[in-house]
């Protein structure tokens, strides 16, 4: 028997349902269908009255979550598609990420993304928002690797009393598996190493700590020992176990899915660089996703995000200062 | 509707005199309206999302007056503790949502407390209410909004103040449908329409509305035709309003037109109303002298936190 990622989304979900009577479910398609990636199948007949279909109405939909939210519910909001919450992008970063800051009254809803892209979704469909939502104040925004990350993290989210953006990565819902969902638990603002190595250090998070492993994987018959750091939650952002790490190998690639311009490997860099300058040997390198939309044709696409031949040519390079 | 008159009328001479930052936003010609809505509504059961022009409903739902001195004048006591100003303050654990600039955002929030309340169990004899104006409901979230809470069904009354200018913008560059309530039938809920500068009409046609979703009949849209007697801010003096609308039956002042009501149906004598003018006055000048007398803010002590959650990691 194995669990997949998005097996371990719905049972997070099941989960909370069962446990806390303040949780509901609210996104397109989510009940008696099950939602577009089956993510909440079979919750809606399970828990009646807890899980319902929303019309297509983003903005809409978070302004319940955060009413609902003030009186004292835990909503989880499911967008069909990451790139669809642009609609919602104003209820999400003026209404729900102000709310604490300005009446001291906090907004545990927690909005989960199916993010990144997959071969043939094209420009609408494969966004990733994570480094737009954590430039916000008052966000918590949470990307998970593993399929066990995928169920704690969803269940110590909704635990969070503000609001928390979840990325989960559409790649890895049926691709990922794992034996057992009740895998090494760390606690939301831990980073994890994922893979020990002494020459240089990748930071990755969400489906590009695969990819960074895949690289490593090829490294090592050149004589490299790369090290794989996985942030788990972007915002907050663990730059303890980064640094620490750039101290061992003196080397640091911030890798992610995301466009390039800013984000979140611009902000490892730059914080590495204000943080840990001493600390490094060579020039910190970043790889992220082309300067474009996320093309349609599997072979675009393929080549619009990083790979791990990417990763190793900019491993490469990085080591060979 | 008085005491909210003579209280703005008191922060449009502190914004003149410079001792308020920021903008005033005034409810002048709108009051009736606003304050038959908040008088409709039951505090401690029913929410309530006032929007930019509604001290007037703010005052009648039991909002205190120290709330608004306290926000205009940067208390660090107020509501908002000077993290926020002017008409963005709220109280929601009291059902009062604080307002965000964005137009047709509390709509769905409302929708939303109301929403919980099904889930809790606790609905039944509740309603909840926002304001808009006429440029609200070109956004999308006033449409999504509206739509939202008629497929839940929620006891959510909808007050569309049509003052007739969205800042600077007329009705003609808004909307082209003769009344905004024609809109209620595409939502398949229900509209009514009223003179705004009528208090009478204005009170039996919300307070109308508001029983009607107490009642179990979904969500309730009233249009209140008005015209603002003032700037969008007092920073701005209005002079794009065409003068034969401001002297039109819509620019006469719904105060005025008030009082003379409560005489002609002796609901109140003048002078019993010219001593409620004394006492109000003189409730406006304490709050504003009580908020003045306390603290601002220090950003030194300020906790520059966003989030309630706190991490151990050393960055956020």
């Amino acid at each position: 028997m194995s669990v997949t990622y998005v097996d371990a989304i719905r049972e997070a979900q099941e989960t909370l349902l069962r446990e806390d009577p303040r949780v509901f479910l609210y996104g397109q398609d989510i009940a008696n269908f099950g939602g577009a990636f089956k993510a909440t199948k079979g919750l809606a007949e399970a828990f009646p009255n807890r899980v319902f279909d929303a019309p297509i109405s983003e903005d809409a939909m978070i302004g319940l979550a955060v009413g609902a939210a003030i009186e004292g519910m835990r909503p989880i909001i499911e967008m069909q598609f990451a790139d669809f919450s642009s609609i919602a992008f104003n209820q999400i970063v003026n209404q729900a990420a102000t709310h604490f800051y300005r009446t001291g009254m906090p907004i545990p809803l927690t909005v989960r993304l199916p993010s990144g892209g997959t071969p043939g979704s094209g420009p609408f469909h494969s966004q990733s928002m994570e480094g737009i939502y954590a430039q916000y104040p008052g966000l918590i925004v949470l990307t998970p690797a593993t399929v066990s990350d995928a169920y704690h993290m969803l269940i110590d989210g909704v635990a969070l009393d503000d609001p928390v953006i979840f990325c989960e990565h559409k790649f890895l819902y049926r691709w990922l598996k794992a034996k057992t969902i009740h895998g090494d638990r760390l606690p939301i603002g831990q980073a994890r190493i994922i893979r020990h190595g002494k020459h240089a250090t990748v930071v990755a998070y969400s489906a590009m700590v695969h990819e960074a492993v895949r690289a490593a994987d090829r490294l090592v018959q050149d004589g490299w020992e790369i090290e794989v750091v996985d942030l788990r939650s972007v915002k907050p952002l663990d730059m303890d176990t980064v640094l620490a790490s750039v101290a061992r190998t003196g080397r640091l690639l911030a890798l992610g899915e995301a466009f390039p311009w800013g984000g979140v490997t611009a902000e490892v860099v730059s914080r590495v660089c204000a943080e840990g300058f001493h600390l490094l040997d060579a020039p910190p390198q970043r790889l992220n996703a082309r300067d474009t939309p996320v093309p349609y044709h599997p072979k675009l696409w393929a080549a619009h995000r990083p790979t791990p031949e990417s990763i190793c040519e900019a491993l490469r390079h990085l080591l060979s200062f | 509707m008085l005491k909210s008159r003579i209280l703005e009328n008191k922060l449009s001479s502190l914004y003149k005199a410079g001792k308020i930052v920021g903008g005033v936003y005034l409810g002048r010609g709108q009051e009736a309206v606003s304050a038959s809505l908040g008088t409709a509504l039951i505090q401690g059961t029913d929410f309530f999302a006032p929007l930019i022009r509604d001290q007037a409903g703010r005052t009648a739902f039991g909002e205190p007056l120290i709330d608004c001195t306290r926000t205009y004048l940067g208390s660090a006591a107020g509501p908002m503790r000077g993290r926020d100003g002017n008409i963005h303050r709220g109280r929601p654990e009291m059902g009062m949502p604080a307002m965000i600039s964005h137009l047709g955002a509390q709509v769905s929030v409302v929708a939303g407390m109301l929403f919980a309340k099904r889930l809790q169990g606790t609905l039944a004899g509740r309603v909840g209410a926002t304001c808009v104006g006429d440029g609200a409901t070109s956004t999308g979230a006033f449409h999504e909004g509206v739509n939202l809470a008629a497929i839940e069904n929620l006891p959510l009354v909808i007050v569309v103040a049509n003052n007739q200018f969205a800042y600077s913008t007329p009705n003609h560059r808004q909307f082209v449908c003769a009344d905004l309530s024609e809109r209620a039938a595409g939502y398949g809920i229900q509209g009514h329409s009223v003179d705004g500068t009528d208090l009478l009409e204005s009170a039996r046609v919300i307070r109308q509305a508001v029983e009607l979703a107490r009642s179990g009949a979904g969500p309730q849209m009233v249009v209140a035709q008005l015209l603002r007697l003032s700037g969008h801010g007092e920073h701005d003096d209005g002079s794009y309003v065409p003068l034969p609308v401001r002297n039109g039956h819509y620019g006469r002042d719904c105060v005025e037109v008030a009082m003379r009501q409560l005489v002609d149906h002796q609901i109140a004598t003048v002078d019993e109303i010219l001593a409620w003018q004394d006492q109000y006055a003189e409730e406006v000048q304490r709050a504003v002298a009580q908020a003045q007398q306390e603290p601002v803010p220090d950003p030194y002590r300020e906790v520059w936190s966003a989030t309630r959650t706190q991490f151990d990691t050393q960055s956020i």
